[in-house]
């Protein structure tokens, strides 16, 4: 948590990071920011999930579809703020000649998206009756 | 310098006469993939105007709310329109300004925000 908190100043103090270790290869630099962007369409694309199944399920219970919507809209949320703390976490490391640092985030990610997706599969082949409104 | 202007004088993929050209060709990637960021906040930006539209709230927090999905996208647009021509004019172009990419996840966790209260009324 602190190491998050001490992050989250280095987002915007980055002066702070330029003083330390050397400035790395461009080319790394411009992966890590690809990097950076494909984790953001991923957020992106969570937000539009969750808008899109708050409109386009209007007979699934309100419990439910509401329930889903704000969990798809706080996972894309979150997503966007992992995505700008790892790739601050990735400059700096790269400025230190450290190894990049691991996480366990997409792991994470996938295995809820799985269940979901699971989830979903069920609801479709057993009937929407006890979820409809 | 090496000639790149006159015809004949390097022969293509020469890497010893073209030093400037990028084989990776690493900032047209980078572009590209601030483009196809812009085209899903785009998408985003949509189906939150249609939730909001479809909420029947009170016309002043629907055209605030709509302000501020608009302002955010906008937001998007601006920053990669901005990083697209440092990533075209220079060949060695720089990281990404810290910012920049606090704006952009700024501009994302306010349309969420904003983005609950339809959600809810729907």
């Amino acid at each position: 948590m602190i190491e998050y908190v001490r992050n989250v100043r280095l987002w915007f103090a980055p002066a702070a990071m330029r003083e330390e270790g050397d400035t790395p290869d461009y080319r790394f630099s411009l992966a890590n920011e690809r990097t950076f962007l494909a984790w953001l369409r991923t957020a992106l694309a969570l937000v539009g999930g969750g808008f899109a199944l708050d409109q386009f399920l209007p007979d699934l219970r309100w419990g439910w579809r509401v329930g889903l919507a704000l969990a798809l809209l706080s996972a894309g949320a979150l997503c966007a703020l992992r995505a700008i703390n790892h790739w601050v976490r990735c400059e700096r490391a790269m400025r230190r000649g450290e190894d990049l640092p691991v996480s366990r985030f997409p792991a994470v990610l996938s295995v809820v998206v799985s269940v979901v997706a699971v989830a979903m599969i069920v609801v479709v082949l057993v009937g929407l009756e006890g979820w409809q409104r | 310098m090496s000639g790149a202007g006159s015809p004949g004088a390097a022969s293509p993929g020469d890497g010893a006469t073209q030093p400037e050209r990028d084989p990776g060709l690493q900032s047209e990637r980078t572009r590209l993939a601030w483009r196809r960021t812009t085209l899903s906040s785009t998408v985003v930006a949509v189906l939150a105007g249609k939730a909001l539209l479809g909420s029947g709230g009170a016309v002043g927090i629907v055209v605030a709310a709509g302000v501020v999905f608009a302002a955010c996208w906008v937001g998007f647009w601006v920053i990669a329109h901005r990083r697209i021509r440092v990533l075209e004019g220079t060949r060695v172009p720089g990281a990404l300004e810290h910012r920049y990419a606090v704006t952009v996840v700024v501009c994302l966790v306010v349309t969420v925000a904003c983005g609950v209260w339809p959600v809810l009324r729907g």
